[in-house]
């Protein structure tokens, strides 16, 4: 038993393809688990970020700068009664928050966090993403059907509609960067999430930077693509407040509701992995190229633990800043932990034995972090789309930049 | 590696689609049918994963369920389908119905006491790691102009739906 456990610990494959059932399992409830503390971390960042870019403090009042928010919220959403409409179809709407969810979080199994940290390496891994995703719009449409309500209706026509035509630009954007995996001796590309990245390392570019600016267009009509996909503003007609009231999902209530909001994150997560995967170079550290060699190699790999030390540091200051009164006492306790559980967590990076393994996971996730963000910058920018606009940005717009990218790499394939 | 209960998921498989395939006649409401049909073509596309063919089944699932279904149940969603659920369903064809019915349970029995003999004992191992690629050489290299002139129909069918559809371009 024990060296069926520590027979895996030496490879340096997937479990998936080692065929260790038990490390793929721990795999499994490890992605799950780290999925549910980003989506928890996303929905307070999220609040608290657009707050401050419109110049509000948001959550303030259950724990230090309401940290303890998104567990109130969740709290909330679990104790609160569960709505079932009279005339809804009881099977449908029962199923619907279902298989968003679990389309939302299949499609992790590929996602490669590092050349050994994903579940199992697929050879249609890119496809095996695109195709699981693709059926999140099912759900949608289950959902605002089955309600048997008007607001409903029309979001889930909407959203299809939109998800529908914007997956076909986002298959173009993606065509282009999988014809650049084929660019080596043998001519021969590759689907599988981590042959892409190594692709990358072997050619020594990560595909953004690949045949300027052929490989940036790919990605901004990704990036594109990717808001649409998942119903983010500016793209969020699906829920457009002030017309639909909140879109396909207006008649669920409490936990079914938490379901859908799930889904809606880690389905961003999802796909800003693909993008990162296929144009960021995946699990790569930054400048592999221009500042490579031993010292560069141990600098970068100092970067995680100094970055939760950061971290750390910003939370006593912010400590230190606390009103002194006997009131916010509980609450300094509080941030003051919460700070040496970052510091730890920080020192705890820096031993040899987990930086080496953290390294790769770090960076993927800094840069899956950095594509968040930017989803939230755009929530915080952007007025919202009219539909006719966003038919035609999708149709006559990302469609036929995408032909062209295609056309024009494949041509700079063979030339170059 | 072995491969990992592979009868067993062949059978689980084969029952998921024939008995979503009945529902999708059986079930009254278009929606559920729809609903019914999805998992069918899911249930099509794990078979052919079972055959070694990862891409075929990726491809079923973004095109079938992901892409063609999804446009059905638009459609479906815009129809009235209280005035469809009177409807007659069936057509009391039952003599013919009967007829079918027992030429498909003879070609099966005959499939199953002549099959040890047409099909090979084993199945020849097909390489999964370059499905993909196989799959592109047959479609770019063999049937280059078959392919071709395939997507040269579909865009007069696109042509032609819009002709159809608008009266004036």
């Amino acid at each position: 038993m024990l060296d069926y456990i520590t027979s895996y610990l030496k490879s340096d494959t997937t479990p998936g393809q080692a065929g260790n059932l038990l490390w793929a399992f721990i795999y499994i409830v490890l992605i799950f688990l780290g999925l549910s503390v980003a989506v928890i971390a996303m929905n307070w960042l999220e609040r608290k970020i657009l707050a401050h870019m419109q110049v509000r403090l948001g959550p303030m009042r259950v724990g230090p700068h309401g940290l303890l928010q998104p567990i109130a919220d969740a709290l909330k959403l679990l104790i609160k009664e569960d709505i079932m409409p009279a005339e809804a179809d009881p099977f449908v709407f029962w199923m619907a928050p279902l298989i968003v969810v679990i389309t939302a979080f299949t499609v992790f199994i590929v996602v490669p966090f590092g050349p050994a940290h994903a579940v199992t390496d697929m050879n249609i891994g890119v496809l095996f993403m695109l195709g699981v995703s693709s059926l999140s719009v099912l759900g949608v449409v289950m959902a605002g059907w089955a309600s048997n309500s008007h607001y409903p209706l029309m979001g889930a026509l909407r959203s299809s509609a939109q998800m529908v035509s914007y997956e076909i630009a986002m298959g173009l954007a993606v065509i282009s960067a999988v014809l650049m995996t084929s660019l080596n001796r043998e001519g021969v590309g590759t689907l599988s999430m981590i042959g892409i990245v190594q692709a990358q390392q072997a050619q020594h570019v990560w595909f953004i930077f690949k045949f300027f600016p052929l490989g940036l267009i790919a990605f901004f009509i990704f990036a594109v693509a990717m808001v649409a996909e998942t119903n983010r503003a500016p793209f969020d007609l699906p829920e457009a407040e002030s017309e639909l009231t909140a879109g396909f999902h207006t008649e669920y209530s409490g936990f079914r509701w938490s379901l859908f909001f799930l889904a809606e994150y880690s389905a961003m997560i999802a796909v800003s992995s693909i993008a990162v995967t296929l144009w960021l170079g995946g699990w790569m550290r930054p400048f592999p190229n221009a500042l490579s060699g031993e010292t560069w190699d141990r600098v970068f790999s100092l970067i995680p633990g100094l970055s939760f030390l950061f971290l750390a540091a910003m939370t006593f200051y912010s400590t230190a800043r606390m009103p002194k009164h006997s009131y916010f006492r509980v609450q300094t306790i509080g941030l003051a932990g919460f700070g040496v559980v970052l510091a730890l967590i920080g020192l705890v990076l820096f031993l040899p034995p987990v930086r080496d393994r953290i390294q790769d996971i770090f960076w993927f996730s800094a840069k899956v972090a950095t594509s968040m963000y930017m989803y939230i910058w755009y929530r915080g920018t952007f007025p919202r789309y009219r539909f006719d606009q966003l038919m035609t940005v999708g149709w006559k717009v990302l469609l036929p930049m995408g032909i062209g990218v295609l056309i024009l790499t494949a041509i700079a394939g063979v030339l170059l | 590696m072995a491969p990992v209960a592979t009868t067993f998921f062949f059978y689980f498989l084969s029952a998921l689609t024939v008995l979503s395939g009945v529902a999708v006649i059986m079930r009254k409401n278009p929606v559920h049918s729809a609903l019914a049909l999805i998992l069918a073509l899911l249930g099509q596309a794990g078979l052919y994963l079972m055959l070694y063919a990862p891409f075929v089944a990726g491809v079923q699932i973004i095109l079938y369920a992901g892409g063609i279904m999804v446009l059905f149940l638009f459609v479906i969603m815009l129809v009235n389908i209280e005035k469809s659920q009177k409807e007659e369903q069936f057509n009391k064809q039952w003599l013919v119905g009967l007829g079918a019915a027992l030429a498909l349970g003879l070609l099966f029995v005959l499939v199953y006491v002549k099959g040890r003999a047409l099909f090979p004992d084993r199945a020849i191992l097909l390489p999964e790691q370059s499905n993909t690629q196989q799959v592109a050489i047959l479609l770019y290299g063999n049937y280059m102009f078959a392919f071709e002139i395939a997507s040269l129909l579909l865009l007069v069918a696109i042509i032609g739906a819009v002709v159809m559809a608008k009266k004036r371009i």
